[in-house]
């Protein structure tokens, strides 16, 4: 029997049993579509985390004290100017190099408060890392040398402050020191649950003043060479290490933290999909037990076409696709009902979702491939049916 | 002399049921020649069908050498044994067993479906050979559109639609009234003297059987009488069972052992060893 006579045998004993066929569908459907939309969903998290990421500017090292292991305790920073002195020496290009000294604090305004994030920083920081200012100027190397007692807001905590009125030339209090307010960030939004606009920046002298510490947390530095950054970074830790004896240093890269965070939400996605793969493998069963009802009802059928000429392969053919049409036309469906469903999502939810061409055709192969698992046991049953037993069934 | 389309040598037939071995044919030769006409006749029981089955090549004999078409079926793969069919057997059945929801000439092209052969040809075939059952206007109608005896020539025309040797039809005015009944069976008489298919007609009705040129009478799993033997000179099995199987008909048979031989007048046309022979195989 030549195969497109086939698809079409089956195609027609599907619509003979209009709505068991789509009640079979249904299964198939609903599993395929959470396939695609939890896939949607994991890939558009990992994807806006990665934006979030890169958006710190390229091209990144991140300097700490310790080792950036999961589960090891902050180190306790043994880090000066004098170390950014030093490594601004190794970059060769102090304007490429970022300090931070941060800590809660909570900064007042009149009878408004808001406790948010206080970093020292140096004047270098937008060229580091990308911040984009929305009023008025950033710190300038002579607010950072005379410790003057400038800040600048990020958007969350200009709005906190100052509702109703322009921020800059006001005056706030940082842990109960004045800062004269001189710019206010663009609003970056969340990155991973926290405020990215919840933060001050002032300069790192007057914030090391403010928390009586010499010390600074950690060094950023903008490689000017992104196919030698890791050399950079090994540098970098080298020379801290020799001013340092006892202490460890990491210089983290971008893609490093890039990579661990894809790590785990791709493990993240791959559960997502697994538990959707169930609902898929119990759309299979049902589909297996349709098609043993149908191989049962149509057992005189069967025995006719064994009569005239059908090999058991021509049966148990026909049968396999007739279980692969079911699946496959419930895994179209689910996977249009999954990307609307996904678009939806994204359109009306802050949860994010990508379609990926790659999860369509997971969702689509597997449902085809559920389709001939579920079918080959019904068919193979069609297939070897006596057709004497057959013909005499009722 | 030309070689039989179905060939059965001692052929036997035994069912497991549970355990225990039911024979259901024991021990049938019998030869079906090209263009014949032969009744299968006998009591439900008695083993006809499933000889039918067998000639049909739908089953095959646990003893005995059993070819169609000359070639031995015991041989044959289940596939290679569904190209047989295919190639040298047209069924024709009681209940009709047309597909449900598909045309009359869809039905007709089915077995046309297993040789490979394009949808446009399939139903030019079919088509012509409706019309040879004088159901050339009725192409696109489906079965339960049709009346009993239009079904039955629909399923008559899927039988010779591939050009068998053989058409074995198992009862196939069982489900008609008399009229209608007669009317197939004129059919299947009309297209086996055209086309030279041979007719293998199962039936318990002793009308029906009145009118092959040959009789095969069945009981108890042997050939208790075969009218080809008078014609022939034929040995025909002696009916070993019971002595109540059988009442007339060994007279019969010893009349025609003891006879004049060939040349009797009892051959093709009905004469009176095949009305004795008829009556030996009904009911008591």
């Amino acid at each position: 029997m030549r195969l497109a006579e086939a698809w079409r045998v089956a195609l027609d004993a599907l619509r003979a049993n209009r709505l068991r066929s789509a009640l079979t569908m249904l299964g198939v459907i609903i599993g395929v579509a959470s396939v695609v939309i939890l896939v949607a969903i994991g890939t558009g998290t990992k994807q806006k985390v990665e934006q979030q990421v890169e958006g710190l500017g390229s091209n990144l090292l991140l300097v700490v004290p310790g080792r950036l292991d999961v589960g090891s305790a902050p180190a306790l920073s043994p880090l000066t100017l004098d170390d950014v002195d030093v490594v601004a020496r190794v970059v060769g290009d102090p304007d490429r190099v970022a300090v931070t000294v941060a800590s809660g604090a909570t900064v007042r305004a009149g009878s408004r408060s808001d406790f948010s994030t206080v970093q020292g920083v140096l004047e270098t920081t937008p060229s580091v890392f990308t911040r984009e200012l929305s009023r008025g100027r950033y710190l300038t190397g002579s607010d950072v040398d005379t410790s003057r007692r400038v800040a600048v807001l990020g958007a969350s905590v200009a709005r906190a402050l100052f509702p109703d009125r322009d921020p800059v030339g006001q005056q706030v209090t940082v842990s109960g020191v004045r800062f004269r307010v001189i710019g206010v960030f663009a609003p970056l939004g969340q990155s991973l649950g926290v405020d990215r606009d919840d933060e001050v920046h002032v300069p790192v002298t007057a914030a090391q003043r403010l928390y009586g510490t010499q010390r600074i947390d950690g060094i950023a530095v903008k490689a000017p060479d992104r196919e030698r950054i890791e050399e950079l970074g090994d540098r970098i830790v080298r020379e801290l290490g020799r001013r340092h004896p006892g202490t460890e240093f990491s210089a983290v890269t971008q893609k490093q933290i890039l990579g661990v965070l894809g790590d785990i939400l791709g493990i993240l996605t791959g559960v997502l999909a697994a538990i959707a793969g169930i609902s898929l493998l119990v759309g299979g069963v049902g589909v297996s037990n349709i098609m043993l009802v149908s191989v049962r009802e149509r057992t005189r059928e069967i025995g006719l076409r064994k009569a005239v000429g059908a090999r058991p392969r021509d049966i148990g053919v026909q049968f396999l696709l007739e279980a692969v049409l079911l699946t496959s036309i419930g895994g179209l469906t689910g996977m249009a009902l999954g990307v609307g469903t996904a678009l939806a999502v994204a359109a009306v939810s802050p949860v994010p979702a990508a379609v990926t061409w790659w999860s369509l055709a997971l969702a689509f192969g597997v449902s085809a491939g559920v389709g001939i698992v579920f079918g080959v046991v019904p068919a193979q049953r069609a297939g070897r049916l006596d057709p004497v037993v057959a013909l005499r069934s009722e | 002399m030309t070689a039989p389309a179905i060939e059965a040598v001692d052929v036997s037939r035994t069912y497991q049921l549970d355990g225990v071995s039911v024979p259901a044919l024991r021990g049938v030769s019998l030869a079906v020649a090209p263009g014949d006409y032969v009744a299968l006749v006998g009591p439900s029981g008695s083993g006809k069908s499933t000889l039918m089955h067998l000639l049909g090549g739908l089953d095959r004999p646990t003893a005995g050498r059993l070819s169609i078409g000359g070639r031995d079926v015991t041989s044959l793969s289940a596939a290679e044994l569904a190209t047989l069919r295919n190639e040298t057997i047209g069924f024709v059945f009681q209940a009709f067993h047309l597909l449900p929801r598909t045309s009359a000439v869809d039905n007709v092209a089915l077995p046309l479906v297993y040789r490979g052969i394009s949808a446009r040809q399939r139903r030019d075939r079919a088509a012509a050979m409706l019309g040879r059952v004088g159901l050339g206007h009725r192409l696109d109608h489906r079965p339960n559109q049709l009346s009993g005896g239009e079904q039955q020539r629909v399923a008559i025309a899927r039988a010779l639609v591939t050009d068998p040797a053989v058409l074995l039809a198992d009862e196939p005015t069982g489900n008609l009234d008399t009229a209608t009944g007669a009317t197939v069976l004129e059919l299947l008489e009309r297209l086996n003297a055209e086309s030279g298919v041979a007719l293998v007609l199962v039936t318990h009705d002793n009308d029906v059987a009145a009118r092959a040129r040959r009789r095969i009478a069945m009981r108890d799993g042997i050939v208790v009488a075969d009218s080809a033997g008078e014609r022939h000179d034929r040995p025909v099995r002696d009916a070993g069972g019971p002595p109540d199987t059988l009442v007339p008909a060994p007279s019969a048979e010893s009349r025609s052992a003891s006879g004049s031989g060939p040349g009797r007048p009892s051959g093709g046309t009905g004469g009176a060893a095949g009305a004795t022979g008829r009556r030996g195989v009904d009911e008591p």
